[in-house]
């Protein structure tokens, strides 16, 4: 998860919105369904059943938003849209934060912070709930050290370390996939078949084929991303 | 545990004692001292649009109807099942259904049926009987005294409500259609209507819907045909205007708008065994000790309630019919 692209002498707004505007976007957008929900709640409008709309909500607003933080990567690769990796970060603790909205629904409002019967009932005999929070403990780590100071800290071990998060990514798929009845496959497959095309193009000799081809295809890279490189440019490759 | 006291849960309810209910639905609503329950009014209502009042109360008017299912707003004889848990409100009951005709989203299903037609509606009884049955619902009512049931009812998902059913014992209908010695089985199918339920556009699962019991089990006085709810006709999002009730049973057994009711002499197959047979057994007993392949079944979430309850053997039924399996390797036939 990368910090945002910062560049210096542009202080004015347009300036500023030129630069971080896209940042901006993805992070509201990503928020809105937190906004919406709290709105929701805020005015008893949860449904018939809260515990499943807040369930259903926080668990596919995760996923969804723990699938485009790893987009971020391959778009700036294959496509070379470099402001992909400002929203990384981002994206990447959302999803966290809706992931944990997630857990203290289940833990708080659906089991009435029973542990005994949480260990019993899910994690014993749940398959689908072990993996879900496998992947959560997998993200806290990775939240952690998602700062600039950790980044440096870690030096290379970090992209090692936060390579964890392809391990989530599966583990919250199959997640989804194996809590899902059989009539209801369909949309968890559909995830699942995001989640291995993102994994498919990190693989080098993959990427490779694809950078060549794209730049056959449409040209080089688009000069104004190479203006953004000259001005600043990040020490992050594709991991 | 937070319980909520049926006062919260149902405040526009009146409630009638029992007793005063059965007369009422056996003999006429003139004899109810509650003028707001009466068909008299029947016409108002305040029930909002989705799970307003049910088409059939429009299109009959109050006289045709049962008396038991002649009430202007929801009505129960009492405010909790017999073991003393509230009733869920009509609101919940009719805006949270399992009906993939409509739509596999529970909430969405209310409004997706808004477009179905019940009316008119006949059911045929078919298959190994001596006297094969076509009856509309008028014939049903007349035939069979519309009574009320308070039933749990516990879906395979896990969640659970109790509700007021109105309608009769299958055993009655079966009785009429005089099963053949060879009956051992009967199968439930539910209309087909792609034009009027979106869901059976889609290949979900295999339509249409199929259900079955075992001829001994449909006979239990326990099972009934629905046909109304809180004093009510059955709302579409339901399974209106007639459906099957199995409180032992998890939720997907009692099949929806019923139009064939047939006796056969082997197993009928059924739609979710269909789907997953290692997930949905015949039986499908709700059953605390049996997990579900993926799941716990050990506990449930009431509607209503926050928090967790445990899941009862037979869905708290057991006293009356556990019998019927007596013997039998309930994981095995699960
Ligand atoms: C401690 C960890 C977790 C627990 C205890 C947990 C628990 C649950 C439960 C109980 C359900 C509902 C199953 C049902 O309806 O039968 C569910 C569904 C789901 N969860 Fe989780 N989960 C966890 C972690 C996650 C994470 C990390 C993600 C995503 C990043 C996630 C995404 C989902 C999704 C997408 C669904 C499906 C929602 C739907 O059916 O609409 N879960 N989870």
């Amino acid at each position: 998860m990368s910090g945002r692209i910062r560049s210096d002498g542009r202080s004015s707004p347009v300036g500023y919105l030129r630069e971080h505007g896209f940042w901006w976007a993805v992070t509201l957008g990503a928020l809105t369904p937190l906004a919406w929900l709290g709105w929701r709640a805020a005015n008893g409008d949860l449904g018939v059943d809260p515990v499943n709309t807040i369930n259903n909500l926080s668990g596919r607003t995760a996923m969804i938003v723990l699938l485009l933080s790893l987009a971020c990567t391959p778009l700036n690769t294959i496509f070379g849209f470099r402001k992909a990796l400002t929203v990384r970060k981002s994206l990447g603790l959302i999803a966290l934060v809706y992931a944990s909205l997630h857990l203290i629904n289940f833990v708080g409002l659906d089991y009435g912070f029973d542990f005994g019967l949480i260990f019993q009932d899910a994690v014993l005999n749940k398959p689908y709930i072990l993996a879900g929070s496998t992947a959560l403990l997998l993200l806290i780590p990775l939240a952690i050290t998602s700062t600039r100071g950790w980044m440096k800290r870690l030096g290379r071990n970090w992209k090692r370390l936060h390579r964890l998060v392809y391990a989530a990514g599966v583990l919250v798929v199959l997640h989804f996939l194996w809590q899902a009845k059989a009539a209801e496959r369909e949309e968890p497959l559909i995830y699942a078949g995001v989640l291995a095309l993102l994994l498919i193009v990190r693989i080098p000799s993959v990427r490779r084929w694809l950078v060549t081809h794209r730049t056959r295809l449409v040209g080089p890279k688009p000069p104004r991303v190479q203006t953004m490189q000259r001005a600043k440019p990040v020490k992050q490759s594709g991991d | 545990m937070v319980k909520i006291a049926p006062a919260e849960i149902t405040p526009e309810h009146v409630f009638l004692n029992r007793r005063q209910f059965m007369a009422a639905a056996g003999v006429t609503a003139g004899s109810l001292a509650l003028a707001a329950c009466s068909p008299a009014t029947l016409s108002s209502t305040s029930a909002p649009a989705a799970n307003a009042e049910p088409a059939l109360t429009t299109a009959l008017g109050a006289e045709k109807l049962p008396a038991a299912l002649a009430f202007a707003q929801p009505t129960a004889s009492t405010s909790q099942d017999e073991l003393g848990d509230p009733l869920n409100q009509f609101q919940e009951i009719t805006n949270y259904n399992n009906f993939y005709e409509f739509s596999t989203n529970k909430e969405a299903v209310a409004s997706e049926a808004a477009g179905f037609n019940p009316y008119p509606w006949q059911v045929q009884v078919t298959g190994l009987v001596n006297n094969p049955l076509v009856l509309d619902l008028d014939d049903i009512y007349k035939r069979y005294t519309q009574e009320e049931r308070i039933y749990r009812l516990r879906c395979v998902e896990a969640w659970s409500m109790v509700i007021p059913w109105v309608g009769f014992p299958i055993s009655a209908l079966l009785k009429d259609a005089d099963p053949k010695s060879e009956a051992q089985y009967v199968k439930f199918v539910t209309v087909y209507r792609p034009d009027e339920m979106r869901g059976q556009r889609s290949s979900i699962l295999k339509w249409p819907y199929q259900e079955g019991l075992r001829l001994d089990e449909a006979m239990h006085p326990l099972a009934i045909l629905g046909t109304g709810m809180y004093g009510k006709p059955l709302t579409n999002q339901q399974g209106a205007p007639i459906r099957l009730v199995v409180p032992w049973k998890y939720g997907f057994k009692s099949i929806k708008s019923v139009v064939t009711i047939e006796l056969t002499d082997s197993i009928p197959a059924t739609t979710w065994n269909n789907a997953a047979p290692n997930e949905y057994g015949f039986y499908a007993n709700v059953n605390p000790e049996v997990n579900h392949p993926r799941w716990s079944q050990a506990s449930e979430r009431r509607i209503g309630e926050s928090g967790r309850r445990n899941t009862l053997m037979f869905n708290g039924y057991a006293d009356e019919v556990a019998s019927l399996y007596a013997g039998m390797d309930l994981s095995g036939n699960f």
